[in-house]
């Protein structure tokens, strides 16, 4: 591969790269089948079959994928400025967090109006929970990997002091939730399955990553900072209101998937609204190293995965955790490979 | 017969021949100064001797043997120990820990009485007390100076290598490491001591060597020095310049491009505070800083380009008062940066050469959320024609291009937007000598257009060549001035090294 991958285009390299890699993992982890007494070949041929080669099995892979694609951009933009975003899942929690209280304050607005209020705040929620970090770091208090990190513990909390206070669901269930939302809140889903609006939203914030980086201004400035944060400052960039900003938009679009997650999947705030999005995107931002088709690439695998999970544990009767085994034979694989600058 | 004897050893990187047939004898028992400016390789030889560094000619020999010094392990396996600038200390460990992490003679079970036992028999014979349970992080840096020395005296090291072992130290604490030197000579230990301080030199020292531009420019014996003639081997003989240029009629009332009044700034960690700078750049002129490093010019940059905060005083930009302006505003003021490490000061390395042309071109080239590739590429053009530079490839990464064309990139930048005021620091180190001189060129033609330029180097030659008013700095003050043809390196020298005063001319 390395003889072919030197003399070939980028793309394709990158192409062949992601293969190995993943067929590597794939082949590992089917020894740790085999060690558990299941088929592999079997094992395989199940996931494949609920998820790439049946339309409602497929469907549920672009639900999980659009939270991951936006947890990682999340997690890229701010990388290329040599930031460590770890907060995705705090910011993914209070982005959903403001975007129901504007669904529910605002009940009766039409959607054309209720949609984009609600995305707009789902955005502003993760913005500024992630500007915390920005400016604790642009002030050189604090790092912004260890601010990031801890307030992923503060998020669900606060989400969860209003849905089992002021938000709780009168009519509700034991269940601590918030009441539904209006109908006007609500993203649409398509054909019969629980693809929402916001996979567009995803799909859209990877296209404005790469635009903003690569064809703005601000990009130069932005992968200036992360190339050589000493030229920068020299230069006259305003390297402190960068920090902020890139955290705050990078903050953003995990508010976004925590929106999309509310108005999209379950209709209300709940508790547990994230199996671990914000980290799962960090891997794969990190795995992607930074590049957006690197992103779609990973994020639809990262979906396969985890809902290769669920199918082993019907068909296979492998515990979910079973997963995590061939998640983290990946990410040793991508570490063994040769350090290589992160970035394009 | 000499403790270690160096001979002939040469050592070349890349164009810099940095050690040219040197040779050194040091004895047990004497304290040896090794003197010279920056870059006249006196590094390199100490790395040599420690092994960090491998010649590529000359010998080194202990005790009448060759040795073979491969790495540091075989230096300080042979008795050799070296005390960096920077120190190797473990902070959150004790000065017990650190010391006992340097010994490779412990058994595997430490017992630390017996470790603490001779590191309080060492400090005292030698003037070295420090507690051996204190955290290294809550000693002076006095103090743990003596902890890298104590590290190398319980590893029986016999010859001990300081570099420039007093830049950190308060001058009581230069008198205690003196005290130290005289303990150690007495027992027998040879002493190297690396520095630019004369006064120093001629205080603690039994024979200097004196290096030049990578040679040993001479010696001397005990009691043979004085500082005339240290500072005459240091830094060449001869006149600072050639003609003293004509007192140019200065159009009445024009401003300065550049005037500080008492400036000062404090400094962090191992900076220099500024004092009581008093400093004024005409249009047309080159007013040159000289200094050895360390002297505060890194900080005088920072503070004329708006990166450091000034204390005190003032800073006025063509009549303005710029005392509170950021680096981005002087830029678009006209201040322009011509850095000594482009790569880490200027330029971003992994950026194409036509995206490192925008950085810091301030709001010239925006179009809407993008950049007018098309009108910053031909002004870049017509900069580097104007320069007589050859227009660069701008797609690679600049961090491609070599040192001299990367500096060419750079200045090409700076220059394009009709600079009022430049800020040369360190511009023709590390290039090679025609890429130097073009640099130098450019200097003094922007300078005959009309422009100012401060021109901070430590090279006097250079500063004798360029500069039309000479600026001495020494920690952190201005110790002299002198116009262009009224100084002689000797003088010039003197107040770099700290040695005297002089009267501001």
């Amino acid at each position: 591969m390395a003889e072919t991958g030197r003399l070939a285009a980028p793309a394709v390299r990158a192409a062949l790269r992601y293969g190995a890699i993943t067929a590597v993992a794939l082949a590992a982890f089917a020894a740790v089948l085999l060690l558990a007494g299941k088929d592999p070949l079997r094992a395989y041929a199940d996931t494949f079959s609920y998820t790439l080669a049946n339309a409602y099995g497929f469907s549920e892979l672009l639900v999980r994928m659009t939270p991951l694609l936006l947890t990682a951009v999340a997690v890229a933009l701010p990388s290329r400025l040599g930031l460590i975003n770890v907060g995705g899942e705090g910011q993914l929690y209070m982005g959903a967090w403001l975007a129901s209280a504007g669904a529910l304050l605002f009940p009766g607005l039409p959607r054309w109006q209720l949609l984009p209020l609600v995305a707009l705040l789902g955005f502003a929620g993760g913005a500024l929970w992630a500007a915390i970090p920005g400016v604790l770091r642009a002030a050189r208090l604090v790092n912004e990997t260890i601010a990031t990190l801890l307030l992923n513990y503060v998020a669900p909390l606060i989400v969860s002091y209003f849905i089992f206070g002021p938000w709780r669901d009168a009519q509700g269930s034991a269940y601590p939730q918030s009441s539904a939302f209006a109908e006007a809140a609500r993203l649409p889903s398509f054909f019969d399955t629980r693809v929402h609006g916001g996979l567009f939203i995803a799909l859209g914030a990877l296209v404005a990553y790469w635009l903003i980086m690569e064809k703005t201004r601000w990009g130069v400035d932005m992968r200036a900072i992360g190339g050589n944060p000493e030229a920068a400052r020299r230069l006259g960039l305003p390297v402190a209101a960068w920090i902020v900003i890139a955290l705050a938009i990078g903050g953003g679009f995990a508010g976004l998937a925590g929106m999309g997650e509310a108005m999209g999947i379950h209709g209300r705030l709940r508790q547990g609204l994230s199996p671990g999005y914000g980290f799962t995107g960090f891997l794969i931002a990190w795995l992607a190293g930074g590049r957006p088709l690197g992103i779609l690439f990973m994020a639809f695998l990262f979906a396969i995965i985890t809902s290769a999970g669920d199918t082993l544990q019907i068909t296979q009767g492998l515990p979910y955790s079973a997963i995590n085994l061939l998640l983290a034979m990946i990410l040793f694989i991508v570490l063994a490979r040769r350090p290589r600058k992160a970035g394009k | 017969m000499p403790l270690l004897e160096v001979r002939g050893v040469s050592k070349r990187y890349g164009p810099v021949l940095a050690n040219d047939q040197v040779d050194l004898t040091l004895f047990g028992g004497e304290v040896h100064a090794l003197l010279g400016e920056n870059g006249a390789g006196k590094s390199t030889l100490s790395k040599i001797i420690y092994g960090f560094t491998q010649p590529d000619a000359g010998t080194v020999q202990l005790a009448g043997e060759p040795v073979a010094l491969r790495s540091p392990r075989d230096a300080r396996a042979l008795g050799i120990g070296m005390v960096f600038q920077n120190f190797m200390l473990i902070p959150a460990m004790s000065v017990l820990e650190n010391i006992a992490l340097f010994l490779t003679d412990l058994p595997a079970v430490v017992r630390r009485e017996a470790v603490a036992r001779r590191i309080r028999e060492f400090g005292e014979r030698f003037g070295l007390h420090v507690d051996p349970s204190a955290l290294v992080r809550q000693l002076s840096v006095g103090d743990q100076q003596k902890v890298e020395i104590l590290k190398l005296l319980l590893a029986r090291a016999r010859v001990l290598i300081l570099d420039e072992p007093t830049k950190v130290l308060a001058p009581h604490e230069v008198e205690a490491l003196f005290r130290v030197f005289h303990a150690l000579k007495a027992e027998g230990y040879a002493i190297l001591f690396i520095t630019h301080k004369l006064r120093e030199v001629l205080a603690c020292a039994d024979r200097i060597t004196v290096m030049r531009q990578g040679r040993v420019a001479g010696g001397f014996g005990p009691g043979q020095a004085d500082a005339e003639a240290l500072v005459k081997l240091m830094f060449g003989e001869g006149a600072g310049a050639g003609a003293p240029a004509p007192a140019e009629p200065r159009p009445a009332g024009a401003e300065p491009i550049l005037e500080l009044r008492g400036a000062s700034a404090r400094a962090a960690g191992s900076e220099t505070a500024l004092t009581g700078l008093d400093l004024c750049v005409q249009a047309g002129e080159i007013v040159g800083v000289a200094g050895v490093s360390g002297s505060g010019q890194k900080e005088l940059g920072d503070l004329i380009l708006g990166l450091r905060p000034l204390s005190l005083g003032s800073k006025r930009l063509c009549g303005d008062d710029a005392s509170n302006w950021s680096i981005a505003r002087m830029r678009e003021a006209g201040v322009a940066f011509v850095p000594e490490d482009p790569l880490v000061m200027a330029a971003v390395p992994g950026m194409s050469v036509r995206e490192n042309l925008y950085l810091g071109t301030g709001r010239r080239y925006r179009k809407g959320a993008g950049i007018n590739w098309r009108a910053l590429e031909s002004a870049m053009a017509e900069s580097f024609r104007a320069l007589a530079f050859p227009v660069p490839r701008l797609d690679p990464p600049i961090g491609a291009l070599s040192g001299g064309n990367l500096q060419r990139v750079v200045i090409a930048r700076e220059m394009a937007h009709q600079p009022r005021l430049i800020v040369a620091l360190y511009p023709t180190r590390g290039l090679d000598v025609r890429s130097a001189a073009s640099v130098r060129d450019l200097l003094r033609r922007a300078r005959d257009g009309g422009s100012g330029v401060l021109l901070i180097s430590e090279d006097l030659d250079e500063l004798a060549d360029m500069a039309d008013r000479l600026f001495v700095m020494f920690e952190g003050a201005f110790k002299g001035c002198f116009a262009r043809g009224g100084w002689q390196k000797e003088a010039a020298g003197h107040l770099m090294t700290g040695d005297q005063e002089a009267d501001h001319g």
